[in-house]
């Protein structure tokens, strides 16, 4: 198994873990690490592929990827606390005005 | 056949680290876990030849993010997670959750093992190729990017200003 193959294969690891950590855990800040976990995973496949293909673009999207993820956490963590601010809690089940 | 060692040994620490932040019952600890899988994930662009997103990988996610996570958590004091935080409520869910990502890893897998040839192609990564591209090729993104990005940083201090009426 060459690099590229094993870098892919732990990206695929790495996302399901992610996956696995935004539907079970139950506190908003740990969903919106798991999520960034899986942003990470994606970022590893996408420079693995620009290895194996031998072009800048992979490299390029990683930077976007980044760039995007840094904006989702500000917005994210801004009303984590907005949040937190009036119903003294960050777990999501707490938020369940809107169910009938 | 020694640099594949290299890549299993941070693989493993990158898993650990994974699984860390998965199963904490402290919130700081999990920021720190996902630390560490950055730092991982930055050891990986070196070897494969993207030291630029290596630098940023270290500065943006491990500096700035991490650092904007556990401020938060420390501002909010809700690092203490309760027991039942790992999901007991629900079970039936969560199977079919860790069923699909089984099957996700062994498609991957599979499809590497099948017909993955992967033998790496030489290519420029140097910082001047990446802003020769990202100033020629990629303008438009780079200039959109930077509108959400003014988006968001005026969307945070909105969400986060008390009414000062």
């Amino acid at each position: 198994m060459n690099p590229i193959n094993f870098l892919v294969a732990l990206s695929a690891i790495l996302f399901s873990i992610g996956v696995l950590g935004v539907l079970t855990r139950r506190n908003a800040i740990l969903i919106f690490m798991s999520v960034e976990l899986m942003l990470n995973a994606a970022n590893l496949a996408f420079v693995a592929f620009a290895q194996k293909w031998g072009k800048l673009d992979g490299q390029m999207f990683v930077f976007f990827v980044m760039t995007v993820a840094a904006a989702e956490v500000a917005v994210g963590l801004a009303l984590i606390v907005t949040i937190f601010r009036t119903k003294r809690s960050t777990d999501v089940d707490d938020l369940a005005q809107l169910k009938g | 056949m020694n640099e594949l060692i290299v890549y299993i040994l941070l693989g493993v620490v990158s898993v650990v680290s994974a699984l860390g932040l998965l199963f904490s019952r402290n919130a700081v600890y999990a920021a720190l876990f996902l630390v560490l899988n950055f730092g991982v994930a930055a050891a990986f662009y070196l070897l494969m030849n993207a030291p630029f997103l290596a630098v940023i990988q270290i500065s943006v996610y491990a500096g700035a993010i991490m650092v904007l996570f556990v401020f938060v958590i420390m501002l909010l004091g809700a690092e203490r997670l309760p027991m039942a935080d790992a999901g007991a409520r629900i079970k039936a869910s969560r199977f079919v959750v860790i069923a699909g990502a089984a099957v996700l890893v062994v498609s991957v897998v599979y499809a590497l093992l099948t017909q993955g040839s992967g033998a790496a192609a030489p290519y420029a990564s140097d910082p001047l190729a990446i802003g020769m591209m990202l100033f020629t090729k990629y303008a438009f993104p780079f200039e959109a990017v930077s509108v959400l990005l003014l988006a968001a940083m005026v969307g945070a201090v909105v969400l986060t200003t008390r009414d000062a009426k």
